[in-house]
């Protein structure tokens, strides 16, 4: 603060306001002082300015060391124990308040078993008696899941997203590290380990019938059994099979990490904008009519069928990724 | 039916009894899947197959070679194999 206020008669704020109350000539005057030139101080003078400037630079660097090795002395014997006492105390508000919170929620839900719950009467009979016309879905689980309760389907994702990025930060390894890579007893083309043809050959006979029984779970998710999620934990298990058979580095080279999570993230974001404009034109009573098309066709039932391809390809990369993580430290 | 849904709790119950005896790390992965595989039988005689889709996919495949892979990374395997498939249950020397 002395440093501003030093400043000040000098500065431009000054001026302006001495302007305003004295008029132009005040700041005419104040301009010819400032162009005289200060007296030059002397060889002597200078020089001592210069010592008193080194001494306080000195004694400012010891001052500082010394602050720092306080500094250092303090974190290790007490701060590091406040620090600790302060987490777990913040920790304990934190759980304690979501607690709290939750169990607000959970008390103001209706009882469990009471009869006039809607989850008793209105909801169940109206999934059964006109899910297929509302939704187009044959398949009841779908329609419910991914329309009336889709929103709870966009959480699963998201803890499925969460999920995979934190495999990551905990096992990722570093690009260097991943050069000399431990010799996984999974590997297939590793060469010292289970090199073995049969197992090779038979997988990838086989990959293509679980990768096309994958899609086909997940793009008839409305009207068999199944659906994006079952149908993309086939289509990750395929994924994995082909890259112990076919060799790591091809399907790496086609499922990048990149690649894979700008997937994911589309998927969500396209899955979370979908549903957006669906419960607000629904909240506000805007009608929004999606063709739901004939039951059992491929394309019917609205929105269910992309919805349902968001979600198993948002699982199959999950999967596959874990795995990767897993084995590699990468994708 | 009946009969076979008696038949696949009892080795349900067996199988999830003996997932946490075996000493065999590899073993008891092993047993898991196995009850992943019974379990989604049930769900079928229960009349549910999304979920016995799911749980076949989850339970018997990718979650066994997740703890595959696990075993594989922490180098158990190798040394089960050492053991004369004896299994390592304990966290020996690195």
């Amino acid at each position: 603060m002395p440093k501003i206020n030093d400043r000040y008669p000098a500065s431009a704020h000054k001026r302006v306001s001495d302007w305003l109350t004295n008029g132009f000539t005040g700041l005419d005057r104040e301009m010819t002082q400032a162009e005289t030139p200060p007296a030059a101080p002397s060889a002597e003078a200078a020089g001592q300015a210069e010592d008193a400037f080194q001494e306080k630079a000195r004694r400012d660097r010891e001052r500082e060391s010394d602050l720092y090795a306080r500094l250092h002395h303090w974190s290790v014997t007490r701060g590091e124990r406040q620090a600790r006492l302060l987490y777990r105390f913040l920790a304990v508000i934190v759980c304690g308040g979501i607690v709290f919170f939750l169990l607000r929620t959970v008390s103001a839900l209706p009882a469990l078993g009471r009869v006039d719950a809607p989850v008793n009467n209105e909801v169940s009979y109206r999934y059964i008696s006109r899910g297929p016309e509302e939704t187009g879905a044959v398949n009841f689980v779908s329609g419910m899941i991914l329309d009336y309760r889709a929103f709870d389907t966009l959480g699963e994702s998201s803890v499925l997203f969460l999920a995979s990025c934190a495999v990551m930060m905990l096992l990722r390894l570093d690009r260097d590290d991943a050069k000399g890579p431990v010799p996984s007893p999974l590997s297939l083309t590793g060469g010292d380990l289970h090199g073995d043809d049969i197992l090779r050959a038979s997988s990838l006979v086989l990959f293509p019938v679980i990768a096309l029984f994958g899609a086909a779970v997940v793009l008839n998710g409305h009207s068999s059994p199944g659906g994006g999620f079952a149908g993309g934990a086939i289509l990750g298990g395929a994924l994995m099979l082909l890259s112990n058979a076919a060799g790591e580095e091809r399907v790496s080279r086609l499922i990048t990490e990149r690649r894979a999570s700008l997937a994911i993230f589309t998927a969500l974001l396209f899955y979370a904008g979908a549903k957006s404009v669906v419960f607000y034109t629904g909240a506000n009573g805007i009608p929004l009519d999606i063709p739901l098309g004939e039951p059992f066709s491929i394309l019917s039932a609205g929105l269910i069928l992309p919805l349902d391809m968001c979600v198993g390809l948002i699982v199959a990369l999950t999967m596959y990724g874990f795995y990767r993580l897993f084995t590699k430290g990468g994708y | 039916m009946n009969l076979l849904a008696c038949l696949l709790l009892a080795f349900l119950l067996v199988c999830a009894v003996s997932v946490s005896f075996t000493r065999s790390l590899l073993g008891s992965i092993i047993l898991l899947m196995t009850y992943s595989v019974v379990m989604s039988v049930l769900w079928i005689l229960l009349r549910s197959p999304d979920l016995a889709l799911t749980e076949a996919a989850v339970g018997a495949g990718v979650t066994g070679i997740l703890f595959f892979a696990a075993l594989a990374r922490l180098r158990a395997v190798d040394r089960a194999a050492k053991n004369g498939g004896k299994g390592a249950t304990h966290a020996e020397d690195q």
